[in-house]
């Protein structure tokens, strides 16, 4: 990025006054080297977000920001239903609730070490994943407006899992105010077939040794030791999240004149919140987060089905699970008042501090889990939020690595069988239905996650608590 | 003829044709080029889309979105596109056949197609270009 875009308040903060049409500053939270990488984009989006109708407090962009739609990847911002604040497709994605869900199973690395290709077999056996997979689960129209309204406590309701799951979800595993009728049957239609499926691209699920700890009162609290085996499933709400992305995208456009909104660019699609067009939009996109964490919840029980096949003693239960594309109603200080707020957190982490209400009552003391994951050959993250963080970015962290290069870049680099072999001699088992995709997800075309994760630790907006390396690695 | 361009986290799909039903169709098998290798994909069945928008660009991202989500509901992967557009509307029909892992060397599914870099236009030689970023 060009640095005359920034003006440097902090080792890990920039600045982007506010000047035209913004209402509010930009910020960029970043090492000088994470800034020299980022696209002037990213400046130019934290600007366009600056300029909607009823913004609070800023506009600011996470460690791994990059170019994005509308709102730069890594984008937060919060909106005042009171001032005219406006909610945004563009402020969410295409993938609603894409997030992560880490688990425990109670085995240590050294129980696993001579079964590893057992587990790998059955866990590529039992999660459907990569392109045109289905799922076991084949919903009525009916039975999936039943999903879009009960989230994982659905899919508990039906067997996918243990009452006890749902504490350590965010928003207990359902949003309120999600209503079916306001999604199209397109999108329905995608996915009466793609429940319990992880999706493609950078979606997987691994399993993953903890390494090191950093903070060792958090980690007690969640559960966390060196030597532990946990599993992490990435990804989101399918098919059926992605086209009501894609259908409020185009009404959002095409409204967009008669709510007097001038969009700088298209892709800012957006309504104010207490108009028709952004309330039918909150009613289906929270549609689209109740199935991501119903499809994350069904992905656990397989986990659970595949590993007690071959690993009787494993008991899985659930560290946390928690989005980072989505668009929620939280309250805030802002001012010393205390605001209701429509958060969007678009490829950023939800990081609450310490005794905020919602969090699971083993965590409250220290605060939520902000799950980061990292590439096939690299590490992930358990980090914690902060109460400055709730001060900094409405309490807000990174989400994960972000590409370095472009996927075609990658293929024509590397080859998937050669990304295998060497990730093998690592330690790592791929399992994947494309090799082609393998090498599309190469790790070496990722950022360095750990420079992102430190850069937010050091920054306040979470702080470290464990470093996980992957095991085995199921590439959808 | 179709290509790809650069984006640093997703991929450009651009198609160039005679006339803007040609470049739509040809953006169509740049499209299944992110997806798989179309060229190994059979044209033996198809499906009949229609889709409209106020503007010709919106169009081009509707009829991708339409093939997504053919793609997604029929577990087809298409090869071959007849593309006729009159004013707002498009009246197309997609070739092609059941995905199958072992044959179409899959890449990754789109989730849809965006408005970045979403643009139609035409040169002075004639030639029409259709092109948007998708996101992966």
């Amino acid at each position: 990025m060009d640095r005359k875009l920034v003006k440097r308040r902090s080792e890990y903060t920039w600045q982007i006054e506010r000047t035209g049409l913004m209402h509010v500053d930009g910020t960029i939270f970043a090492s000088a080297d994470l800034i020299a990488g980022m696209d002037d984009m990213v400046a130019q989006q934290v600007r366009n977000v600056a300029s909607l109708p009823g913004i609070v407090a800023g506009s600011y962009a996470m460690p791994d920001a990059h170019w994005g739609y509308g709102f730069c990847i890594g984008g937060v911002a919060a909106f005042d239903p009171e001032a005219g604040g406006v909610v945004s497709a563009g402020g969410v994605g295409f993938d609603i609730s894409c997030g992560v869900r880490t688990m425990h199973t109670g085995v240590k690395a050294q129980e696993i070490h001579s079964i590893r290709e057992q587990i790998a077999e059955a866990m590529f056996r039992k999660i459907p994943a990569g392109v045109g997979s289905t799922g076991r689960i084949k919903l009525t129209p009916n039975g999936l407006d039943e999903v879009l309204q009960g989230g994982a406590q659905w899919a508990v309701e039906y067997g996918y899992g243990d009452k006890e799951d749902l504490r350590f979800i965010e928003s207990q595993g359902k949003i309120a105010g999600a209503k079916p009728s306001e999604v199209s049957d397109h999108a329905k239609g995608r996915q009466l077939n793609q429940m319990g499926t992880l999706g493609s691209g950078n979606h997987y699920l691994e399993v993953q040794e903890v390494v090191e700890i950093y903070d060792t009162a958090a980690a007690k609290a969640f559960g966390i030791e060196v030597g532990d085996i946990k599993i992490s499933i990435h990804c989101g709400s399918r098919g059926l999240g992605h086209q009501i992305g894609t259908d409020f995208l185009k009404k959002m456009t095409t409204s967009a004149k008669s709510y007097g909104l001038d969009l700088p660019e298209r892709e800012l699609a957006c309504a104010p919140i207490q108009s028709a067009v952004g309330q039918s939009y909150l009613g289906a996109m929270r549609c689209g987060i109740n199935c991501a964490l119903a499809n994350r919840q069904i992905l656990m029980h397989l986990v659970r089905e595949a590993l007690s096949e071959i690993l009787p003693k494993a008991s899985v239960r659930l560290l946390y699970d928690v989005s980072h594309n989505t668009c929620q109603v939280e309250e805030h200080e802002v001012g010393k008042v205390r605001k209701r707020l429509f958060v969007h957190r678009k490829g950023a982490t939800r990081a609450w501090g310490p005794e905020r209400e919602g969090i699971p009552l083993e965590y409250k003391r220290v605060g939520q889990p902000v799950l980061i994951g990292g590439t096939m050959g690299t590490a992930s993250y358990i980090l914690v939020g902060t109460e400055a963080s709730e001060r900094l970015a409405f309490g807000s962290s990174c989400h994960g690595a972000g590409r370095a290069m472009s996927r075609k870049a990658a293929t024509k680099k590397w080859h998937g069988k050669q990304i295998t072999n060497q990730l093998a001699e690592q330690g790592v088992l791929i399992r994947t239905k494309s090799l082609r995709g393998v090498a599309e997800e190469a790790p070496l075309a990722y950022k360095d996650v750990s420079e992102v994760v430190e850069v937010s630790h050091q920054a306040g907006l979470a702080t470290k608590v464990a470093k996980l390396v992957p095991l085995i690695c199921i590439k959808g | 003829m179709w290509e790809h361009f650069h984006h640093q986290a997703d991929i450009g799909v651009r198609g160039i044709g005679a006339t803007a039903a040609e470049a739509f169709a040809e953006g169509a098998y740049a499209l299944m080029a992110v997806i798989c290798s179309p060229d190994k994909v059979k044209p033996i069945e198809s499906v009949e889309i229609r889709c409209e928008a106020p503007e010709l660009d919106l169009l081009f991202a509707d009829w991708l979105n339409e093939l997504i989500y053919e793609i997604d509901t029929r577990g087809m992967l298409f090869s071959k596109f007849d593309v006729e557009i009159e004013g707002e509307e498009l009246r197309a029909r997609a070739w092609g056949e059941l995905a199958d892992a072992n044959r179409h060397d899959f890449a990754v599914m789109v989730k849809a197609a965006t408005y970045m870099e979403l643009k139609t236009s035409h040169d002075n030689d004639g030639r029409y270009f259709a092109q948007c970023v998708v996101d992966v």
